[in-house]
């Protein structure tokens, strides 16, 4: 057993922690405050070949498997959770075409989006399907003349969907089949038929965009499906597993963030004549912060350990994005409430991240539909 | 063509300095990064390879753990490393290190059309000594302070940042150049940067390699070859917080002069 990091993941982490030092977080508040997707750090993030995480180099990628995308996303998440969310959830594209696209699309596709600076985006959910998948009523139906489906319909809630270059999409081809009529496509921006709608606006997470996207009439090659014809579901489902670790690393990056600008604080800040650190009141939060945030760190490594050994890791891509999310929250409650009236001023990075932690029980499956999973591992259905 | 980079592994000074009860510095309990001034000089290289896709050889001298600090720089874009590593050498000062380090660079080989790139000074000693000596030892022109770097045919021009001023110097390779931090931004390692350099050889130069160099004798290299000798170093007092006076000049003139007066220096 070794829970240590290999030589290049410690350089890797290291790497990571200097980006989001110097380029994430100056400005991560702005980001927040403006609701704007900072293209240009994007640029550099894919400059430096984090885009390209767990793709091999033949396709622009950098290597690596899901522990150097959990070190790197959660080295992010400790200064800019939106920029965190931006890559981690950016990495289901190129990983997902290469995981099931034919050796045509991962040569026209994935290398666009690893080195070449486009962003990737994964659109399953509609305004009547989250967590019911089965609900989606986007369509797809093959004209045979011209070798094309039509893709008709609306998904909401994508992020980065208004700003990719390259999506994986889900639609029905066969309405009647319920998730088993579900079908992956991989969608180009500027196809005729596909635009976006409206930004959201939302309670946090603000520099990562997410929007509705519109399809009507949008043709698309039959080249373009990803997969077997009816198996997106599966494709959807495996893409999720692995998101949801990813969504756990968001998640303990988070929770790491708050704790240290916790104690940083605490030896700053005096009163009754001595540093808050001096309390014992407090000292017992930070112990409990930091005891929960270890244990979840480890679920989510473990969880990662299992994807890239080739184990199962359904059960513990569930359990570990329930456990680091419902963490985050506890953990940047916690923290703004050892800053006090200073930590709910937006002068401050903690009211953000309080906001931010939000999401992480809620996208990639709620908390609620992982209890399910897990249930049903543990159980039996 | 080719650049050669001399590295240095320092303790981090940021931070608190540990000094050990015999007055030398205790290193084991600092963290260890490459020395500031050094990282100009590895960006100076690669935005010479950038330009002209010279080799980068990077050199350092130091313990083995410093072979971690080489692959930082490979992962940077360097494309091979050298350490120079042996007891022989072990409490080498600047004059000594210069003997090593010169040795080093003739074995690797200097060309007609080379560069030679140091970093002004180290944060741990702050001595700048180390380049200019190498520069002599190996008989090459050298030019220190280097602000700006400008590379047109086989004619460098370097503007040197001085106390005073500036002074724009013309010099041809082979050359070596001390850079400071005003010179450049040091760029990140790459993700497949960090890849190719830990599967990287490091070739490691002790002292059986180098012993035949005349620069190499018993008497010039080591504790025992160098003239410096440190009686004793200490962390500086703190400086107080200051106090920044507020309101225009009438206002601020006569405060400073109250407070001059209560302190009983006016």
């Amino acid at each position: 057993m070794d829970f240590g990091l290999t030589k290049e993941q410690e350089m890797l982490k290291k790497l990571a922690a200097q980006f989001a030092e110097e380029v994430l977080e100056p400005v991560a508040a702005e980001v927040d405050e403006t609701h704007t997707f900072n293209a240009e750090n994007f640029k550099k993030m894919a400059e430096l070949g984090f885009t390209g995480i767990g793709v091999p180099e033949e396709y622009g990628g950098s290597g690596g498997g899901m522990a150097e995308e959990i070190i790197v996303v959660s080295e992010f998440a400790k200064k800019c959770m939106a920029s965190a969310a931006t890559l981690s959830i950016h990495l289901i594209a190129p990983q997902t075409i290469m995981e099931f696209g034919t050796e045509e699309q991962k040569k026209k596709y994935v290398p666009r989006i690893t080195s070449g600076g486009e962003l990737g985006a994964f659109a399953l959910t509609e305004p009547g399907a989250g967590s019911d998948a089965a609900n989606v009523k986007t369509t797809a139906v093959y004209d045979e003349a011209t070798d094309e489906y039509v893709l008709n319909g609306t998904k909401c809630f994508i992020s980065g969907g208004s700003r990719a270059g390259v999506l994986v999409v889900f639609a029905s081809t066969d309405p009647s089949k319920g998730v088993k009529g579900l079908t992956a496509f991989i969608i180009e921006r500027g196809m005729k038929g596909f635009s976006h709608g409206k930004i959201e606006n939302k309670m946090g997470l603000g520099g990562s965009e997410t929007a509705e996207l519109i399809f009507e009439d949008c043709r698309v090659p039959a080249a373009n499906v990803l997969g077997k014809i009816g198996k997106g579901f599966n494709i959807a489902m495996h893409a999720l597993d692995s998101a949801r670790i990813g969504v756990g690393a968001q998640a303990i990056g988070l929770a790491q963030g708050a704790i240290d600008l916790s104690v940083k604080y605490m030896h700053e800040r005096v009163q009754f004549g001595k540093p808050i650190a001096a309390l014992q009141g407090l000292q017992w939060y930070v112990a409990e912060m930091a005891t929960k945030t270890e244990a979840a760190i480890w679920l989510v490594y473990y969880a990662a350990y299992r994807k890239d050994h080739g184990l199962t890791y359904n059960k513990e891509a569930a359990m570990c994005k329930l456990n680091a999310s419902e963490n985050a929250r506890f953990v940047t409650n916690l923290a703004l409430q050892i800053h006090g009236g200073y930590g709910y001023m937006k002068d401050y990075p903690l009211e953000r991240m309080y906001r931010d932690a939000k999401i992480t029980e809620i996208y990639e499956g709620t908390s609620e539909v992982h209890k399910l999973v897990i249930s049903r591992a543990v159980i039996g259905r | 063509m080719k650049a050669i980079v001399c590295v240095k592994q320092v303790p981090d000074t940021s931070g608190k300095v540990a000094v050990k009860p015999d007055g030398t510095l205790d290193r084991a309990s600092m963290q260890a990064i490459i020395n500031p001034d050094d990282l100009n000089a590895v960006e100076a290289a690669l935005k010479l390879k950038d330009e002209s896709g010279c080799q980068i050889i990077v050199v350092t001298m130091g313990p083995p753990p410093a072979m971690g600090m080489l692959q930082e720089v490979l992962a940077m874009g360097a494309d091979q490393a050298v350490l120079v590593s042996g007891r022989e050498f072990g409490g080498s000062d600047t004059y000594a290190t210069s003997q090593i380090l010169a040795a080093a660079i003739k074995k690797i080989g200097v060309d007609q059309d080379d560069v030679i790139f140091c970093g002004r000074q180290a944060i741990d000693g702050d001595t700048a000594q180390v380049g200019p000596q190498i520069g002599e030892k190996l008989g090459l022109p050298q030019v220190t302070y280097a602000a700006d770097i400008h590379k047109d045919g086989d004619v460098i021009t370097v503007k040197r940042m001085l106390e005073d001023g500036y002074m724009t110097i013309r010099v041809k390779p082979p050359c070596l150049l001390t850079c400071i931090k005003e010179l450049n931004t040091p760029r990140f390692m790459s993700v497949r940067g960090i890849h190719r350099a830990v599967n990287s050889e490091i070739t490691v130069f002790d002292y059986d390699t180098l012993k035949d160099d005349p620069l190499i004798e018993k008497t010039t290299i080591g504790l025992s070859g160098s003239p410096t000798n440190i009686l004793t170093s200490f962390t500086p007092p703190q400086k107080g917080a200051g106090t920044m006076l507020e309101g225009d000049s009438q206002q601020t003139c006569d405060k400073l002069a109250g407070i001059l007066a209560d302190k009983h220096i006016i």
